[in-house]
C-alpha cells in the first residue's frame, strides 16, 4: 500500500541496513557520516555498519571535538565542517573548453558533469535550508546554472532530526531546525531503538513503501516531536531577529567593525564551511600541448584579496570592509536577493573560525550604541 | 524546487567572433569591431544601450566590456577598451581577422527611450568612459529626438583628456555643449580651468525634466548627483553605470554584488536612488 506523503513509519535499528540496501538497489551510492581527521565528514558508506555510532561533536568558538555519546546514538553529532553544499555546488569543476584549429577558428564545447546518483544520509535541517538557498541562487531564471542543476538532480536526501545540538547551533532562531520540515526525500528522527521515518517527496515515498515498515505509533511520533522541541530549547545561541537589515545597514560605520577586523584573519574559513556562500571564481587552464583551454570555476571567498579587485583598484582593500561585506550580505542583502536571511543557524562559521569570531556576538554588538 | 530544462546557452558559453575592425584611439585605448562567426547569431544579436559583453581570449580569460556600437548597427559589435589588465593587454594585441569568444549581451542599459524630448546631461570623469560615449553617439545620430545635450568631463591635467578632437567635434553639433574642466590647464587649453563642479550652474537644461547619465569614478558621480539635485534635477532622473569585478555575468559568481544588487544583471546602469545609500560607503 502506498502511504500518503508524510505518514510516519518506524525503522528499527536492526532494519537500518535495509534502508542502505534499498537505496543501493535503486542505484544510489550512499554517502554518510565518517570520521576523518577527527571530524565528521560525508564519505561513501558500503552499509549501515560503517556509520560512526555513539559519536558526538562538541563545538564552541574555534573548537570542534569528537566525544562519546553516552546514549550510543547514530546521529548524536550535530554537524561537521562541511554541509552538503559540495554535492550540488562543486568546489571546482570545468564549465567549458575551447580549441583553436590550425586556421585559428575557435570551437567551444560546454562540459556537463556526470555525477553518480547519490543518497546522502544524515542531512541536517540547517543543511536543507542552506541547499534551498543555493537552489534559489543557482536555479533562478533566466540563467539556471546547468552544472549545478545536474548535480542537484542526482541527489536523494535522507535528513535527520538533531536531538543533540552543539553549543554553536542556533537554527531554532533562524527558523530552520532542528527538525527537518521540507526539502528532503526521507527524514529520520532517532529514538532509543530506531527511527521515526517519513517521506517528503515522491522518490522518498517509493523507497519508504519498498521498506515495508510498520506505521510509527502515536507515542513514537510524539516522542520524536518532543525531542525536536527539547533540542530547540537546548540551543544557547541566537540571532536577535530574522530581518537584521536595520541593525546592519544603519551601522555601516560602527566602531565595532574595526574591533572585528582586528581579530579576523581574512582566511575565508567561514565562507568555506558556510552552507549558503555561493561566490566562485572562473579561470582558464590552457594546455600548451594540445592547444585546448579549460574554463574552470572554483569556490572563491569575499575574504580573498582578489574578490573585489577591479583594474588597478581593490574595492575592499582591508579586512574591515571584507568582514562587513560578508556579514551584511549574509544577514541583510540576502533578504533583498532571496527574501530571507542567508544564515541558517548551523554555527559552522563559529566553530571553524581560527580566531573564534562568533557572528551572533558580532551582530549583538552592532546593535548596541547604534 | 523548480527545475528548469538545462540547455547550454549562448549566454553561458562563448561564441566565436572575428575581429573585423580595429582603431587605436589613444596609446592605451582601442576599439574593436567584432562579428559573430555564426551569421544567424550575428543577425539576431540585439543589445540595448549600456549593456555589456564578456570578451574571452582562450587560455587567458574573460572580461566584461561595455558595448559601444549603435543598437541599430547589426553588422558588427563595437567595444572600446583600455589596456589596463591581464586580459585587456592581450586584447590590445588583436588584429583584423583574429578570433575571440563573446558572450552576451548582459545587464540593463540606459533608459534611452525615456530621454526622448528631454535635455540630457552626460557626466564623465577620469579618462572618459565608454558607456556614456555610446549614449553621446546615439543622441547625436538622432539629434532632433532629444533636447539640449550637455557633456561634462573633469580631468586633473589638461593632457589627461583623450579624444580632444572628439570633444571639439561634439561641441559643433546643434544644441550640444561640451564643458570640460581641468584642475590644471595647459597651452591652448580651450576649456575651463578649475573644478568640474563650477560648471554645473551653466548647464542649459530644464532641470525638472532633464535626465543625467554618468560614468566614471564613484566619488565624482556622488558629487555630481548632489550638484544636479541642487540645481533642481529630480533624483530619479539621474542614472549611472557601475563597475565591479565580474566573472560570470549572470548573477552567480558573487563578485559584482553591491548590497543586494548583482551589478551584472540588475545593472550596470542604475538610477541614483537605487545606489545612493551605499555608494558613499567605501567597500561596497
Amino acid at each position: 500500500m502506498n502511504l500518503p506523503l508524510g505518514t510516519p513509519r518506524f525503522l528499527g535499528f536492526h532494519k537500518l541496513h535495509e534502508l542502505f540496501g534499498e537505496l543501493q538497489f535503486r542505484g544510489y551510492r550512499c554517502m554518510g557520516p565518517a570520521i576523518e581527521n577527527d571530524a565528521i565528514v560525508f564519505r561513501e558508506l558500503a552499509s549501515a555498519k560503517e556509520l560512526p555510532r555513539g559519536v558526538q561533536a562538541e563545538q564552541s568558538p574555534r573548537q570542534f571535538r569528537l566525544t562519546r555519546d553516552p546514549r550510543n546514538r547514530y546521529f548524536a553529532w550535530a554537524n561537521g565542517p562541511q554541509a552538503i553544499k559540495p554535492f550540488a555546488f562543486a568546489p571546482r569543476e570545468s564549465l567549458w573548453q575551447v580549441q583553436r584549429d590550425q586556421e585559428g577558428a575557435l570551437k567551444f564545447e560546454p562540459l556537463a558533469p556526470q555525477p553518480a546518483k547519490t543518497a546522502i544520509i544524515g542531512v541536517r535541517a540547517c543543511d536543507l535550508a542552506g541547499l534551498a538557498l543555493q537552489d534559489a541562487h543557482f536555479l533562478k531564471p533566466p540563467y539556471p546554472d546547468p552544472n549545478y542543476e545536474i548535480h542537484r538532480k542526482s541527489l536523494f536526501l535522507v535528513a535527520v532530526q538533531c536531538a543533540e545540538p552543539a553549543a554553536t547551533c542556533f537554527c531554532a532562531s533562524t527558523g530552520d531546525g532542528p527538525t527537518p520540515q521540507s526539502g528532503f526525500d526521507l527524514s529520520l528522527a532517532e529514538l532509543p531503538d530506531g527511527f521515526v521515518i517519513s517521506a517528503g517527496s515522491e522518490a522518498g515515498t517509493e523507497v519508504l513503501a519498498a521498506l515495508k515498515l510498520e506505521e510509527a505509533t502515536p507515542k513514537q511520533v510524539q516522542e520524536a516531536k518532543e525531542q525536536g522541541e527539547a533540542a530547540a530549547q537546548k540551543q544557547s545561541r541566537s540571532l536577535p531577529g530574522r530581518d537584521l537589515r536595520p541593525v546592519l545597514m544603519n551601522n555601516l560605520e560602527h566602531a565595532h567593525w574595526d574591533y572585528v577586523a582586528a581579530r579576523c584573519l581574512s582566511c575565508g574559513n567561514c565562507t568555506a564551511v558556510c552552507p549558503t556562500c555561493f561566490c566562485h571564481a572562473e579561470l582558464d587552464e590552457p594546455n600548451k600541448v594540445t592547444g585546448e583551454s579549460l574554463h574552470v570555476r572554483q569556490w572563491d571567498s569575499c575574504f580573498n584579496e582578489g574578490h573585489a579587485y577591479i583594474h588597478g583598484h581593490n574595492v575592499r582593500p582591508d579586512t574591515r570592509t571584507r568582514y562587513r561585506q560578508w556579514l551584511t550580505h549574509k544577514l541583510a542583502s540576502w533578504h533583498d536577493q532571496y527574501g530571507r536571511s542567508g544564515c541558517v543557524g548551523c554555527g559552522r562559521c563559529i566553530a571553524w573560525c581560527p580566531a573564534g569570531i562568533d557572528l551572533t556576538e558580532e551582530i549583538a554588538a552592532l546593535g548596541v550604541n547604534a | 524546487m523548480t527545475m528548469v530544462a538545462n540547455l547550454p546557452d549562448k549566454m553561458l558559453v562563448p561564441q566565436p567572433a572575428v575581429v573585423v575592425g580595429r582603431t587605436q584611439e589613444s596609446p592605451s585605448i582601442f576599439t574593436l569591431k567584432l562579428r559573430l562567426e555564426d551569421g544567424v547569431a550575428q543577425a539576431s544579436f540585439r543589445h540595448s544601450l549600456g549593456q555589456f559583453n564578456m570578451l574571452y581570449l582562450p587560455g587567458v580569460g574573460e572580461v566584461p566590456i561595455s558595448i559601444m556600437s549603435d543598437p541599430e548597427d547589426q553588422q558588427a559589435i563595437g567595444h572600446t577598451i583600455r589596456a589596463v589588465g591581464r586580459v585587456t593587454n592581450r586584447l590590445a594585441e588583436l588584429q583584423i581577422g583574429d578570433r575571440i569568444g563573446l558572450r552576451g549581451p548582459f545587464g540593463r542599459g540606459w533608459p534611452i527611450e525615456n530621454m526622448k524630448g528631454r535635455d540630457v546631461v552626460v557626466i564623465t570623469g577620469g579618462l572618459g568612459c565608454a558607456p556614456v560615449v555610446a549614449v553621446i553617439h546615439y543622441i547625436l545620430r538622432r539629434r532632433t529626438d532629444y533636447g539640449h545635450l550637455t557633456i561634462i568631463q573633469g580631468v586633473k591635467k589638461a593632457e589627461d583628456l583623450i579624444w580632444r578632437e572628439q570633444y571639439a567635434q561634439w561641441n559643433t553639433h546643434p544644441d550640444t555643449h561640451v564643458m570640460v574642466a581641468a584642475d590644471e590647464g595647459g597651452p591652448l587649453w580651450p576649456w575651463h580651468v578649475g573644478r568640474v563642479t563650477d560648471l554645473f550652474g551653466r548647464i542649459p537644461m530644464q532641470p525638472d525634466k532633464a535626465m543625467a547619465v554618468m560614468c566614471g569614478p564613484e566619488g565624482m558621480m556622488v558629487v555630481s548627483a548632489r550638484m544636479l539635485a541642487e540645481h533642481g534635477m529630480p533624483e530619479e532622473n539621474m542614472f549611472l553605470s557601475m563597475e565591479r569585478n565580474m566573472h560570470c555575468a549572470v548573477g552567480h559568481c558573487g563578485h559584482c554584488q553591491f548590497g543586494g544588487a548583482f551589478i551584472c544583471k540588475d545593472g550596470p546602469v542604475f538610477s541614483w536612488p537605487q545606489v545612493k545609500g551605499l555608494i558613499a560607503h567605501r567597500g561596497f
